[in-house]
Order: C-alpha cells, then structure tokens, then sequence
C-alpha cells in the first residue's frame, strides 16, 4: 500500500518531472535567443555580419560599436550617438512616473477612505481613460500643449504621460487601498492626525507593494512609448525615436553591429527595473486577491 | 444634565430615517451599554458620539459643550475598534502615543504616559513590538491602552471583544470592569452580545430598528422588561413568552393556559394591577430560572405556584438541566439544578415563582405587569 501523502502540490513521477523541465528550458532558450543574437553581433566587427553567420560568437571582439551607438553615431542630421536621447528619457521619465505615482496613489486615497457624493462616476471616467487609444488625444493634445507653451519639449512630454498614466495608477491605487481598513483612518482621525497626515503616516508606509506595480507599469510605458515622444517629442526626443533614426536612416551603411549595440542600450533601463523589482510587481498584482 | 448628553439624536441617510430621536444622559463615570442586534443603530449612534459620522437632528453634548460638528480629535474622546485599528507600521509603543504626538505633546510627557498604561495594562515587555506580531488578546489590550493614553472625557468601544475566543473574552470582560472599577471613567460601550452588557453595564440602553427600546440599570432590563423584545433579546435562554387569559379567583389575577395534555392551569400573579384585563388575553412571561423542581425554587419567594406538565426534551449542560415542555401550544424551558431527577415524556411537577413573572399586551408588545 501506497503512503497517502498531505502534500497539496500535484505529484508527478520522475520522468514527467524531466520532461516538463525540458520543455521548459527548450522555452527559455527560444525566447532568450534574441537578445543573444542582439549581444553577440553588438560585439563584432560589422564585416562579420555582413559577410557571415549572425548566430556565430565573434572572431574578433571589440566595443566599437558600444562607443559608437552611445556617442558617435549619426541619429538624424547630428553625429552625437543616443547619449542626449537617454538623458531626454531620464529626464522624462523619472519625474513623469514619480508624479503619476503619487497622484494616483492621492486619488486611491480620495477614492476609498474620503468617499464623496459621485465618487464612483468619478473612478469610471478615470477608469475609462485607461481605453482611450493614444491616436485618438494626438491633435487635442498638440492643441494643449501648444496654448500651454509646453510643445516640443521635456516638460511637455512629462505631461502627457502624468495624464495618461493618472488612469491606470489611481486604479491599481484605489484597488489596494479598498482592502485597507476603514477603521484604522478613523482612529487616526480621533487621534487627531489630518487629511495628509494619515496618508503620510498610516497609509503610505504599507503601500510598497502596489507603489512598485505602479513604478514598473509606468515606468516601461513611458520608457518604450515612441509615438507622443515622436509627436511631441521636438527638440528634446526621447530615446525611442532616436533609435529608431539610428536604425532606420535610410542613407550610407547600414552598421548592423551599431544598431543592435543600440537596441540594447534602448532595453536597457526596464530590463534594470524589472529584475530589480519584479518579485515585487507579482507580489503587488496579487496583494489583496489572497488573503494572508 | 449629564456628563454626556445625547438629546434627541436623529439620524437619517437621505430620506431613510435610521436612529429615531434617540435621548439618554450619561452621568459622569458611568458604563452605557448600547445592545441591540445587528442594524439596530447602535454602531451609528457611537459613530455619532465619536464625530465620525454626522448629526443629522438634535444634539451630542461632552462635559455641557455642543460637540455637533466638532472633529473628532477636539472632542476629547478615545475609542477602541472592533479590529482594534492598530496601526501595522508601528511599534506598540508608537501605535499608543500616536495621539498624543497629534496633538503635539512634548517627547517626555508622551513617555511618561506610555509607562503609566503600559504599567496598568502590564504590557511593558510588547512596547517594541509590530502589530502583526502579538496575539489577539495583546492587541486588545493595546488598543485599550491607546485610548488610555489620551486621558478622555469619554471612552468609546465599538463591539471589543467580538473578535476574541470565547475564553479570552470572558477574561477580558473581566479585565475591563476591573479596569473601570480602578479608573471611574466614563464609558459607552455598543456589544451584540447581552451577557457583556449585563455583566459590565452600570446602565444598559437596549436597542431595535433604531429606537431605544428600554433604558435602565441591568436589573431593570432583566426583571422588568419594557416589551417583548427586550425580554426575549435579554437573558440566555430567552424568557418563555406564552399566550393566556387573564382570569379572577378570590379577587386575584391568574394566568390561564393550557398544558400539553390540554388541561387548563390557573397561575396566580403578584401583581394586583391586573384585574383590568378580566377575560382578555395577554402574553405571559416567565423567565426560565423561575420555573424549577419545587426543591430548587426561590424560598425568599411568597408566590411560588404549582405546575404540573409533561417532559418533552432534556438538556443537561453541566451546571443546570434545561427542561423543555409545551404551555398554551409554545415551547417553554424551565431552568433545573443539575441533578433534578427529570426525564422526557414523564408527567412532572414544577414549581413557577410568579413575584417574577411578567405580563405583555398581546397587540403593542408592551409590558402591562
């Protein structure tokens, strides 16, 4: 007789257990296969691509194109490579996503401890701006931006994204702070601490883990986003549309090597981010659904 | 005027009126308690006091100052919630002096109070402590603590020990009355539960359907009912509410009623004020302990009355027997000692102390005797 065994995990025997695992790395490598050919043709000479295997490892290595993608390369009409590009980004990043993140965790708040009359209408029509298409704001924004005087440049860019993100950040927001107990705002209260003060104090310091699905999210949409960067990007051009300058001029050689080197400097930051924090997002997505 | 006046509170969302004029005076150092089932208003009412939720009629008044529309925190009151409400990202002994800090008590006071509480409270050794890392009857001691710290005109509690083990919560009911017996504060505490208010209340205000159905000391609940409800809400098991007919032999009130066999019984009342009701039906109700084995009824008693009825279910429950029999058509439950020699289906002779039977109109519910 069989031993009946408590373990709530589905049992399998050995040889199922070796199979999936094949599988599974068969996946892995499948999907990770880009991002080698991207790394090892980043690192050649460009006549090695030209003239022979885009899998093979590099005969000769060298950072050439890393120094040129980064600093030299011709993006549009000027050689100084994606450098200014990816300060653009950072520069319209960071704050955009800070500030998004923050509202929305302001509006979460409003929404679930500070209910007012109409307060669910309110979280709909944000809701509903989470649906609206980005082509669709393209000439209404223009128009924004163009009275504010905010056109073409980094705070322009910062803008949009703060009111295209406000939807999706109050929701993840108000969805947590729903679980939150109620009661633990009104003892704050008769203890007499204030509007602020409770969201400062009570709130806020539990709320890492929906701060860090709200930072990722925005963070890799505003990173990757090329079309506001290409529309209202200007002058100050965000590293998505720089690259793709870098990769689609269509005159002189096409430096493969160069381009990738690129791409990769593109992927960079969110690749960063979701390794640093992306426990944290699973944890954030599920916090809430399961209790305990 | 009281200590704490509530005169007539009404409370309405849009047109649903939920708390009905509501008026009681809370005297200095006194322990109310707000009992009533669920949805009674009770909760809203102690909200009200608190200033959580808003006034819709009449006025809430602390210490002779209108409190309506005064925030919470300015009204000089503490409260402890049903989950305790202590905060998870700080130690025990930051949760305590949270209030104080609000109110911008300088760092050594604040200290000096922790120690006190934590001192009467015993729970000097968690003050390091998170939330999540104490037991159920710790945190319940905390967020007792907590509201001990601010020194208030008035303590709220919201249901407190509801979220305790039967065990635990027994002990705590204990550890409060112990602790207002020590520290004379004045208390409105809102439970479900009628034993706790019984058993902690100076006065008890039992609620229904947002009216106050009956303020008095916990003796006045118990013994002199205002209606059915309170009757049946108060005491456990509930008192037997049977049909009879008011009848007079020699000059005095009896309650006739049938037993199971169908005979009529004649019960005789102490109160005299009853002849006004000749003939008519009323309610009758009898507590469970005034009906016993005649070797177990009260000897300081001058009405004890013979019953005599047939056994239909026995429930030994250590202490007591409960005996269930049919009166008038309804299940009645007489309160035995534990070793009363009874058992089901046999013929058996009761003794009713009616000094402590009570009687209600058939048509308001209300008590008439």
């Amino acid at each position: 007789m069989s031993a009946v065994t408590q373990d709530t995990a589905v049992s399998t025997g050995r040889v199922t257990r070796a199979f999936i695992y094949l599988v599974l790395i068969l996946f892995a490598l499948f999907y990770l296969l880009p991002l080698y050919v991207m790394g090892v043709n980043s690192l050649k000479p460009l006549e090695e691509i030209t003239g022979g295997n885009m899998m093979a490892l590099p005969s000769t290595w060298t950072l050439d194109p890393w120094r040129s993608a980064w600093s030299t390369a011709q993006i549009g009409v000027e050689p100084t490579g994606l450098k200014p590009y990816f300060l653009n980004s950072i520069l319209m990043v960071v704050p955009a996503v800070a500030i998004s993140t923050i509202v929305g965790a302001l509006n979460g708040y409003v929404l679930t401890k500070w209910r007012f009359r109409g307060d669910t209408w309110v979280f709909g029509l944000m809701l509903f701006s989470c649906f609206i298409p980005f082509q669709i704001v393209l000439i209404p924004m223009a128009v924004v931006l163009g009275k504010l005087g905010l056109a073409g440049s980094v705070p322009g860019l910062i803008l949009v994204h703060v009111v295209y993100g406000i939807g999706f950040t109050t929701l993840y927001f108000r969805n947590y702070y729903a679980a939150f107990p109620t009661e633990l705002v009104r003892a704050a209260m008769i203890d007499g601490a204030g509007f602020f003060r409770i969201f400062w104090r009570i709130l806020l310091p539990v709320s890492g883990p929906i701060a860090v699905v709200s930072v990722i999210w925005q963070f890799t949409n505003i990173w990757n986003d090329f079309l506001f960067g290409a529309s209202f990007g200007g002058t100050s051009q965000p590293m998505t549309v720089a690259l793709n300058n870098l990769v689609q001029s269509s005159t002189g050689v096409k430096e493969y090597n160069v381009h990738f080197a690129g791409a990769i400097l593109a992927a960079l930051p969110t690749l960063i981010v979701y390794i640093v924090a992306g426990r944290y997002f699973v944890r954030g997505l599920m916090a809430g659904s399961v209790k305990g | 005027m009281g200590f704490l006046d509530i005169r007539n509170v009404t409370k309405s969302y849009g047109q649903v009126e939920v708390l009905h004029r509501v008026d009681i005076a809370v005297e200095e150092g006194e322990f109310l308690v707000l009992v009533g089932p669920s949805g009674c208003g009770k909760s809203t009412l102690l909200n009200m006091i608190a200033g959580l939720e808003g006034i819709s009629a009449g006025e809430i008044a602390i210490k002779g100052r209108v409190v309506n529309g005064v925030h919470p925190s300015k009204r000089n009151i503490a409260m402890v919630f049903q989950s305790y409400a202590l905060y998870p990202n700080m130690t025990v002994g930051q949760n305590m002096t949270f209030g104080l800090e609000m109110h911008g008590v300088p760092k050594p006071e604040r200290d000096r109070a922790l120690a006190d509480v934590a001192k009467l409270l015993q729970i000097e050794t968690l003050l390091d402590r998170k939330p999540g890392q104490l037991s159920g009857g710790q945190r319940q001691r905390v967020a007792m603590g907590r509201a001990l710290v601010r020194n208030p005109d008035v303590f709220l509690f919201d249901e407190p020990l509801s979220n305790l083990d039967a065990k635990l919560r027994v002990d705590m009911r204990t550890e409060i009355k112990k602790l207002h017996q020590k520290l004379k504060t004045t208390i409105v505490y809102v439970t479900h539960d009628q034993i706790e208010a019984l058993t902690l209340s100076t006065r008890i205000a039992v609620m229904n359907k947002g009216h106050v159905q009956q303020l008095g000391t916990p003796k006045e609940i118990y013994d002199t009912p205002a209606n059915v409800f309170v009757a049946t809400f108060m005491g456990s098991p509930a008192m037997n509410i049977v049909p009879a007919k008011i009848v007079l032999r020699d000059g005095h009130p009896h309650a006739a009623l049938t037993d199971a066999d169908g005979t009529l019984q004649h019960l005789r009342f102490s109160q005299g004020n009853l002849g006004a009701w000749e003939g008519r039906d009323i309610l009758l109700g009898i507590r469970p302990e005034a009906i016993t084995d005649p070797e177990g009824a009260d000897r300081k008693s001058h009405n004890i009355v013979a019953l005599r009825n047939r056994v239909t279910v026995t429930e030994p429950a250590g202490a007591d027997t409960f005996v269930t029999m049919t009166l008038s058509g309804k299940d009645a439950i007489a309160r035995m000692r534990a070793d009363a020699n009874v058992a089901p289906g046999q013929v058996f002779d009761f003794a009713v102390n009616m000094e402590k039977a009570v009687a209600f109109d058939p048509e308001t519910e209300q008590r008439i005797a």
